[in-house]
């Protein structure tokens, strides 16, 4: 590789004085002066949130109101700083609508001062139950307002769409008599 | 119509006016590290300070929001917490001298304002009386004498706070205020053997700098700034080294000293040394556009009598003291606070020097260029004034 070699041209007398520059960099400063300003002001300006965003985890009904998760935790064993605490529960008979779907949680707790936000908890749900969605502030004044409970969590989940109807099909699978 | 005013004993009069003269510094002292906040967001695009706000203000519709997006209140804001703050002592500091510093800083701070003259008012004769707490003859001197004390302030707080940095920042402070006060003193000696003329009573009072500077004629309206270029440069360097201000930051150089010589200040101890280092700005301000600036001239080659002349024209109101001296006044506040934004601009422009390139510049550039302009004015003016 050749070297090339540069000559360095010694400073001119008006470099050494300093000064052209000193009024190069007011001018800059003068120009941001004038700027229009870059800043977003949060509480009232709320950033743009983009697609794949990872905020606080929240779990989703399906279109029909029903609640998705069938409580397997899984997320709750794969969830690496143990936010998540579920305990399984019976569907009840008395609720027709839910009849086909298999199981569901008595108590879902996520404890958000424990929660990392690193979307394992999505990733592995079969039952594409729970999501990591828009909102990233959390706030309260003690350790228990931090945990989120079962209706908090679906509070803040709502409904997404879905693609499968996975118990709708049970259930006419069940209709036509051939369960699976 | 005011005579009721000059009834009153002379001591309460002057005290009247002391207090009146620091009911102004200390607020506009206030408002500058206001200004300074507003103006370092602006050239870092950013809105800065512009929520608090009090909500009967609020209410007002349009004006309401655009004083609480300047910030305006955030010097309450401000002032509120440095007053109602904790106000610690730590136990490592010696005490007495501890607690002395930030008075020493405040009084050299508020005193140079008496030999200042802020405005001027034409007398029956149409002759300019300057207006100023007390415009002695010596006036220039006064204000280098008095200002330099200043320099105390900081040695006791970096002394009496018994550490290390404080201490460093201490020494590095009266050098550096030491080296620069020679040049500062040299560069304003031609303005001075220029306005005492042979044959005029002998005078270092700003009153005459600004007299001869609102002469009629083309070399007569010029401002000193234009007529000695080089005097103005070198004491507005100077001044810039003399304030602590960037780029001659290095007093206070947070990065290496921490916070320097106020290190282990806290609430209003520490805020005094601010509104003693903005005092200073202003009245270093003030000095510069006397002598350089044209005091209270609105323009160059437009002295105040022709602007009174003109405003007398339209209404006979505009010549009455009062309305004279209100008017000079501004023009000489607006003069300076330009001055002051001058400050700030320059503050969020230049990077600090290193300690070595202060010392540097202020001895091997700056005091051998003043001499030479010293010399070649004393000369040039040897030959004029014949």
């Amino acid at each position: 590789m050749a070297v090339i070699t540069v000559e360095r041209k010694p400073l001119t007398f008006l470099e050494r004085t300093y000064l052209p520059q000193i009024a190069g960099g007011l001018k800059t400063t003068l120009k941001h002066l004038v700027a229009p300003k870059k800043t977003l002001e949060y509480p009232e300006q709320r950033p743009a949130i983009p697609t794949g965003y990872r905020g606080v985890p929240t779990l989703v009904m399906d279109p029909n109101g029903r609640e998705k998760c069938v409580s397997c935790q899984l997320c709750e064993f794969v969830c690496p700083p143990k936010a998540i605490r579920i305990t399984p529960g019976e569907i009840p008979a008395d609720q027709p609508d839910r009849a086909h779907v298999e199981k569901g949680p008595k108590a879902f707790d996520i404890d958000m001062l424990r929660c990392i936000y690193c979307g394992l908890c999505q990733e592995v749900c079969p039952e594409e139950a729970i999501f990591l969605q828009n909102q990233f502030s959390m706030s309260g004044y003690s350790r228990e307002e931090m945990v989120n409970h079962k209706d908090r969590l679906y509070e803040l989940g709502g409904t997404l769409p879905d693609a499968h109807f996975k118990w709708d099909k049970k259930k006419a699978a069940e209709e036509h008599g051939n369960a699976h | 119509m005011f005579d009721f005013y000059f009834e009153i004993p002379l001591v309460i009069r002057l005290f009247l006016q002391g207090l009146a003269v620091i009911m102004v510094i200390f607020p506009i002292a206030g408002a500058c590290s206001m200004a300074e906040r507003k103006v370092a967001a602006w050239i870092q695009d950013r809105p800065g300070p512009n929520r608090a706000v009090v909500p009967w203000v609020a209410w007002i519709p349009f004006l309401g929001t655009f004083l609480q997006r300047l910030g305006i209140f955030h010097v309450m804001a401000d002032g509120g917490k440095m007053l109602f703050k904790e106000d610690s002592l730590p136990g490592h500091v010696n005490k007495f001298y501890f607690v002395l510093a930030p008075i020493v800083a405040m009084i050299p701070a508020l005193t140079t304002v008496v030999v200042v003259p802020f405005g001027a008012y034409l007398d029956a004769a149409g002759k300019i009386i300057p207006v100023g707490l007390a415009p002695l003859d010596v006036g220039i001197l006064a204000v280098f004498a008095v200002s330099s004390l200043g320099v105390y302030s900081m040695i006791l707080a970096g002394w009496a706070s018994n550490s290390k940095y404080p201490f460093l920042g201490s020494v590095r402070a009266s050098a550096q205020l030491i080296s620069y006060e020679l040049s500062m003193a040299l560069s304003v000696l031609p303005v001075f053997l220029w306005v005492n003329a042979p044959g005029m009573e002998a005078t270092m009072g700003f009153g005459r700098v600004v007299e001869f500077q609102s002469q009629p004629g083309f070399l007569g309206g010029m401002w000193f700034g234009f007529l000695m270029p080089l005097s103005a440069f070198i004491f507005f360097v100077a001044l810039f080294a003399e304030t602590n201000r960037q780029p001659f930051d290095t007093v206070e150089s947070e990065s290496d000293l921490v916070g320097s010589f106020h290190t282990e200040y806290g609430a209003f101890k520490w805020g005094l040394f601010f509104v003693a280092e903005y005092s200073h700005m202003i009245v270093g301000s003030g000095v510069f556009m006397l002598l350089f600036g044209g005091g209270w001239n609105p323009l160059p080659w437009v002295p105040l009598a022709d602007l009174v002349g003109w405003l007398a024209q339209i209404t006979p109101l505009a010549s009455h003291p009062l309305f004279v001296g209100v008017l000079s006044i501004s023009i000489f506040l607006g003069k300076v606070l330009a001055m002051i934004f001058l400050f700030m601009w320059v503050r969020w422009t230049l990077p600090r020097f290193r300690y070595d390139q202060v010392m540097k510049i202020g001895w091997q550039r700056l005091l051998p260029l003043s001499i030479a302009n010293l010399l070649f004015y004393a000369i040039a003016i040897a030959f004029i004034q014949k």
